[in-house]
């Protein structure tokens, strides 16, 4: 049975675009089948993060209006083949994207596929809360800051409410993903620490993305975090991230300023 | 560790009340969008079982004090009585 998860987050630029990358790749590279779908019409970067700009030929709203069939649209990726993208379309205006049709493709994808990973656009307009409409869990995507928390606190009522799961009475499986995590700075008492976060928001952790260099260079080559080389920091993260995700039990290290010290010269030696 | 987070000059500390308080706010309305609406509906509904009121004089608010929440609600009801009792018999 397919499982739709949609990276959310209500504020913009807080990682949900690296975080889908990467938590497909990781799902895909342990032999699941995943497909990763940009719901961000009009501004879309999944491709670009997945290093597959240069191959998209028809998109989302394509699909949803019957221009294009679904297996025409999906882009698979060369490094791990059982990771695919559905690209959001670039020009199109977003009214396209109907609630019925929506409907139709997550019902074809899910037939296709283990894992159905959809990128939130920042907001709560209609790309937002249409991808999260068919979900059956969530990963909320924060940074220790109070403009993230507050909008996070947001979608998390959205996802309560406006889903499918939610209008039948069910309730959407939630998790925090908290990115751009700086322990030295959250043990200086600058950034908001874990526990700050996970009491406000009261919903559970799925993982810590610590603040790293690495991030921006997986985006830089378009090769998401894992897919070429998971021995980073955030790498490793994202891949307990991923492995919790899928059910199973991996305790959650809360990176600490010592700990990432040691990690910064252990990686540099190697 | 704990020593330092809890020093005076620590802006998460601030960042976290903040953000506590501001939520605690707007959680209540958030959990239930429609809250107004129904209350709006459900009220009318009660009381023009007994008094003749008009849909547009019926004014429902919802304000959050730093405590408590007060919850106005604000009927117009039409000034001869008799129409009252004559509606309401």
């Amino acid at each position: 049975m397919a499982k739709v998860v949609v990276v959310t987050s209500g504020k913009g630029g807080v990682g949900k675009t690296t975080s889908t990358a990467a938590l497909g790749a990781a799902l895909a590279q342990a032999g699941q089948h995943v497909v990763v779908v940009d719901f961000d019409v009009g501004l879309r970067n999944l491709d670009l993060v997945m290093g597959a700009e240069r191959r998209v030929v028809y998109d989302l709203i394509n699909v949803v209006q019957g221009v294009a069939r679904l297996p025409q649209a999906l882009i698979r990726d060369k490094r791990v083949d059982t990771l695919s993208l559905l690209p959001a379309s670039q020009t199109r205006d977003k009214e396209a994207l109907t609630e019925p049709g929506v409907a139709r493709v997550i019902a074809e994808l899910r037939e296709k596929f283990d894992w159905v990973i959809c990128d939130s656009p920042a907001g709560i307009e209609r790309g937002a809360t249409l991808a999260m409409r068919h979900a059956d869990a969530a990963v909320i995507v924060v940074n220790p800051e109070v403009s993230s928390v507050r909008d996070s606190d947001r979608i998390i009522g959205l996802l309560d409410a406006k889903t499918v799961k939610a209008e039948k009475g069910e309730c959407v499986e939630k998790a925090l993903l908290i990115t751009r995590y700086d322990p030295a700075r959250a043990a200086r008492g600058e950034m908001l620490n874990i526990e700050d976060v996970l009491e406000i928001l009261s919903v559970p952790l799925l993982g810590i993305i610590p603040e790293s260099e690495d991030v921006l260079r997986a985006s830089n080559l378009g090769s998401p975090m894992l897919l070429t080389n998971d021995s980073t920091v955030p790498g490793r993260a994202y891949l307990d991230a991923a492995k919790r995700l899928n059910g199973e039990k991996v305790p959650i290290k809360i990176p600490s300023e010592k700990k990432s010290i040691f990690r910064l010269f252990g990686r540099r030696a190697a | 560790m704990r020593f330092f987070w809890r020093r005076p000059r620590a802006t998460a500390a601030v960042a976290r009340e903040r953000l506590q308080v501001l939520l605690a706010h707007e959680r209540p309305l958030l959990a239930r969008p429609d809250l107004l609406v129904a209350l709006r509906e459900d009220i009318m509904t009660a009381i023009a079982k007994h008094v003749k009121i008009e849909t547009g004089r019926v004014r429902v608010k919802l304000d959050h004090g730093d405590t408590v929440s007060v919850l106005e609600i604000d009927i117009e009801i039409p000034n001869a009585f008799a129409s009252v009792l004559a509606f309401g018999s």
